[in-house]
């Protein structure tokens, strides 16, 4: 940090290396609002990062690829100047472009799984900047890349280099596309949501390796993204964005502590304290479901190699209750999704039981499955993709009772029902999935599920894909309807804010064991393991105080 | 790695050993005497038993095969009926043209094809598209033989550009064997072009709506590299599995362009046994040919290794 103030104050007058200034972007025609974004201004300063802060379709995007000249087909910078080192890119042809690209302005973006090339070695494409922008020869560049591999805190750069994406883990890809961004030490790096698809650990190793590198260089960094606490962690100044108005500018204090406007303050409040929710306690009854020592390992035999076996969720037993929710917490790998599945049924355990209404039913067969489907109903991660497209909201929520032998227009009936139930209009039932967004589609989702009149509803990362204001109307909404229908429900995520905020009892994987769990409550004020307190340290954002209204 | 390429190519043995039975299943599945059919209506008592002898028709089915089979293994692939010459031989004889046919029309279906369908998918909709993917749906609806005509009055009999008719062996100079083989290689390309353009631009512009599309031209690098080195090369299995499906059509292609052209190949040895039913002979031509295609496509499965690192069996 101290490194930090040094380099702002010899900066302070210095031009900055990048300023916006009235930029706005139109859309094509018929699209839901004229402008992508509308009148933008700020700078971004040597040394300096800038937070471009906003929900989906704020226009944040849009603005990083007008910056390096990738604008998406159809949008048109139709006002204002992007000044990069005091040159306007809107008036660059795509061959200047080109050149600024990679060596003046790089970018990191937000999947590191899909942002590499597949069928080409890591090294390679590294290198591939070198080879584009520098004269040097085949082992200067290797050289290069191996050294920045180290730089970036990559292990075994030699192994690296030779590596393919798909044998890297998310972390190590996304220390590539640094060491891809950063090799030619560019005056702009822009940062895209960079750790949003990361565990929280391998996220705050991440945004501390931005932010080394930036001091360490100078760069000026322009840092998209939704996550008030990575904003707390990492910015300097914050620009807010709403549907492509800019709402509000200023250093990170004044707008997270205290925001002028009320946007900026409902944002705010809808941010998740990493606190237990008081919860009232739940009163003891036969558990809904039961299951005991659950195990599930995943084999490859292919004559004539060796088997490989995978063991993803070892010994797991725990029981759910009406009223009651458990969280699954873990980070990728921990087995949380299979255990998930494994209880839902929609996969079959390797060993250990799973007891519904005292039945068995680890072990049984579709047709024997038939009553348990009806108890137990699953609510996806991504709400875009498990609602079939081309069948109407109605359609895709009676499919189920229908299934279980409910006659149309009764089914029908209830599902109008649940659609108030779940805060939306009845008349939604008409259209198609592709009409809502992503919060509605997710209300869509759960109406779905408790169309079948479930006990148990698993939600797998129901809330993970939203907005963080979306997030908590839609954690809100299961714990009212929690309330009302008695409901038991198995809770996995990865965020342990919203796990502390919708819990009973939590239980913590890694690698597919239980290694800590318990009342949420004791968990979260005392954590016994190692792995929780660990993870809990990595929450970005943690100990800001964020302005609340209440 | 090495035990994966040892299972595949292990597994083309039962392929092979089904193709074989229905090969041989070809001649007592006629309905009627086989003798009979091939003799024909004009032969004789004796020419029938004479063939029946031949054909090994007096031994019960599953003797027929194992001998049949035996032989194969041998490389025995019987005799002619009608000319004085084992199968193998005059497959040998014929098999020069047809594989010049077949391997200049590979190379140019891939050279004209991949880049073309390249184009199309990096320019998606704009005119350079609209008009290969119209030219291209007219490869596909027009026989051979209606453009194999047509080349031949245009370019033979017209312009005088290359020979109307016949094959010239590579001995008697490359030049010569290139200018007979240019009509026929286009005329059996047509559908061949057709269709691979067709699934390299769905391919590449697939790659190209990929994240790492993004990646590489963030870095800068040119637009020429990005398509070749990043969406060219991500795009490249379901275009070698294409192009291998797809020697199933130039085999077939093979006897209608032989017959235009008048090509002494396997092609117009496959229809002139049909034509005079001799099964010895088409029953070896069908067993060369599905043995080329299993092998075609044995290669191709082994391609991917190459071609994407991910897949390790």
């Amino acid at each position: 940090m101290t490194s930090m103030t040094t380099t702002s104050s010899s900066n302070a007058a210095a031009a900055p290396v990048l300023s916006v200034r009235d930029l706005t972007i139109t859309l094509p025609h018929g699209a839901d609002r004229p402008h992508a974004v509308a009148n933008i201004s700020f700078d971004v300063h040597a040394g300096k990062i800038v937070c471009l802060l906003g929900e989906s379709g704020s226009g944040k995007s849009v603005i990083a690829s007008t910056v390096m000249g990738l604008m998406p087909e159809g949008l048109n910078a139709t006002g204002g100047q992007v000044l990069l080192a005091g040159r306007d890119v809107l008036r660059c042809t795509p061959e200047e472009m080109r050149r600024i690209r990679g060596a003046q302005a790089a970018m990191v973006f937000q999947e590191p799984m899909t942002a590499l090339n597949p069928v080409m070695s890591c090294g390679a494409q590294v290198e591939e900047v070198l080879a584009q922008h520098t004269s040097l020869g085949r082992a200067g560049r290797r050289a290069r890349v191996l050294e920045i591999f180290g730089h970036v805190r990559l292990p075994e750069p030699e192994r690296i280099y030779a590596s393919f994406p798909h044998q890297l883990s998310g972390g190590q890809r996304q220390r590539i596309v640094i060491a891809m961004a950063l090799i030619l030490k560019p005056a702009l790096l822009i940062c895209d949501e960079p750790t949003t698809a990361l565990d929280v650990t391998t996220q705050a190793e991440i945004l501390k390796l931005i932010r080394e590198l930036q001091s360490e260089n100078g760069t000026a960094v322009l840092f998209i993204t939704h996550d008030f606490g990575v904003v707390a962690e990492i910015a300097d100044e914050v620009v807010v964005l709403q549907l492509g108005q800019m709402i509000e500018r200023g250093s990170k204090e004044q707008v997270l502590t205290a925001p002028r406007e009320t946007y900026t303050r409902s944002l705010l409040d809808a941010v998740l304290e990493l606190e237990p929710a008081d919860r009232p306690e739940v009163p003891y009854s036969y558990p809904l479901l039961e299951v005991q020592h659950l195990v599930k390992t995943y084999e490859s035999r292919r004559w004539p190699a060796k088997p490989r076996i995978v063991q993803a969720v070892s010994d797991i037993s725990l029981r759910l209750h009406a009223g009651e929710t458990i969280g699954i917490v873990g980070e990728s790998g921990s087995g949380k999704s299979t255990f998930a599945r494994c209880v839902a049924r929609l996969i079959e355990p390797t060993s250990g039981d799973i007891f519904s209404d005292g039945r068995s039913v680890a072990k049984a067969g579709v047709r024997d499955l038939y009553p348990f489907r009806k108890v137990v109903q699953v609510v996806f991660q991504d709400p875009y993709r498990s609602l079939n497209p081309r069948q109407n909201v109605g359609e895709s929520i009676i499919e189920g009772p229908v299934n279980f032998g409910v006659p149309r227009a009764q089914a029908w009936a209830e599902a109008e029902e649940l659609m108030r139930l779940v805060r939306m209009k009845p008349e939604a039932l008409q259209r198609y999935p592709s009409e809502f967004s992503g919060g509605q589609r997710q209300r869509i989702s759960i109406a779905r599920a408790l169309a079948c009149k479930p006990k148990v509803l698993i939600a797998d990362e129901a809330v993970s894909a939203l907005d963080v204001s979306v997030q908590s109307q839609i954690l809100r909404l299961l714990d009212d309807i929690q309330r009302e229908l008695k409901i038991g429900i198995l809770f996995i995520t990865h965020d342990l804010r919203v796990a502390s905020r919708i819990c009973d009892r939590v239980v913590v994987l890694h690698r597919g064991k239980v290694v800590e769990e318990g009342v949420a409550k004791d968990l979260f004020l005392a954590p016994q393991s190692d792995y929780t307190r660990t993870l809990m340290a990595a929450a970005p954002g943690r100990g800001f105080r964020f302005a609340r209204s209440q | 790695m090495f035990l994966f390429i040892l299972r595949r190519i292990l597994s083309i043995i039962p392929v092979l050993a089904i193709v074989a039975l229905i090969v041989f299943m070809m001649l007592h599945l006629v309905p009627g005497d086989p003798a009979a059919i091939i003799v024909g209506d004009n032969g004789t008592l004796e020419d029938i038993a004479r063939v029946r002898a031949q054909l090994g028709l007096n031994e019960s089915l599953p003797l027929q095969f194992w001998h049949w089979l035996l032989r194969l293994l041998q490389g025995d692939l019987g005799h002619s009926i009608f000319i004085p010459q084992s199968v193998a031989s005059l497959i040998g004889q014929r098999i020069g043209p047809t594989l010049s046919l077949g391997l200049l029309t590979l190379v140019v279906t891939v050279l004209l094809a991949v880049p073309l369908g390249t184009i199309a998918a990096w320019k998606r909709n704009s005119w350079i598209d609209r008009s290969l993917m119209a030219t291209s749906a007219v490869g596909f609806s027009v026989p051979a033989f209606v453009v194999g005509y047509l080349f031949i009055w245009l370019f033979g009999l017209h312009l005088h550009w290359f020979p109307v008719q016949g094959y010239t062996p590579m001995a008697q100079g490359f030049g010569a064997w290139l200018q007979g083989l240019v009509l026929p290689s286009l005329t059996l390309s047509m559908v061949y072009i057709a269709l691979i353009a067709r699934v390299t631009r769905a391919a590449v512009s697939e790659a190209l709506t990929e994240d790492y599309i993004r990646t590489a031209r963030s870095k800068g690098i040119s637009e020429w590299r990005v398509l070749m080195r990043h969406a060219l090369a991500n795009a490249a299995v379901p275009i070698v599995t294409v192009v291998g499906i797809g020697v199933a059509l130039l085999i077939t292609g093979v006897v209608v362009t032989e017959t235009v052209f008048a090509i002494p190949g396997l092609g117009r040895l496959t229809v002139d046994s049909v034509l005079s039913r001799d099964f010895p002979v088409i029953q070896g031509v069908t067993l060369f040919f599905s043995f080329v295609y299993v092998l075609v496509n044995l290669l191709v499965d082994l391609s991917y290794l190459l071609l994407d690192p991910r897949i390790r069996y």
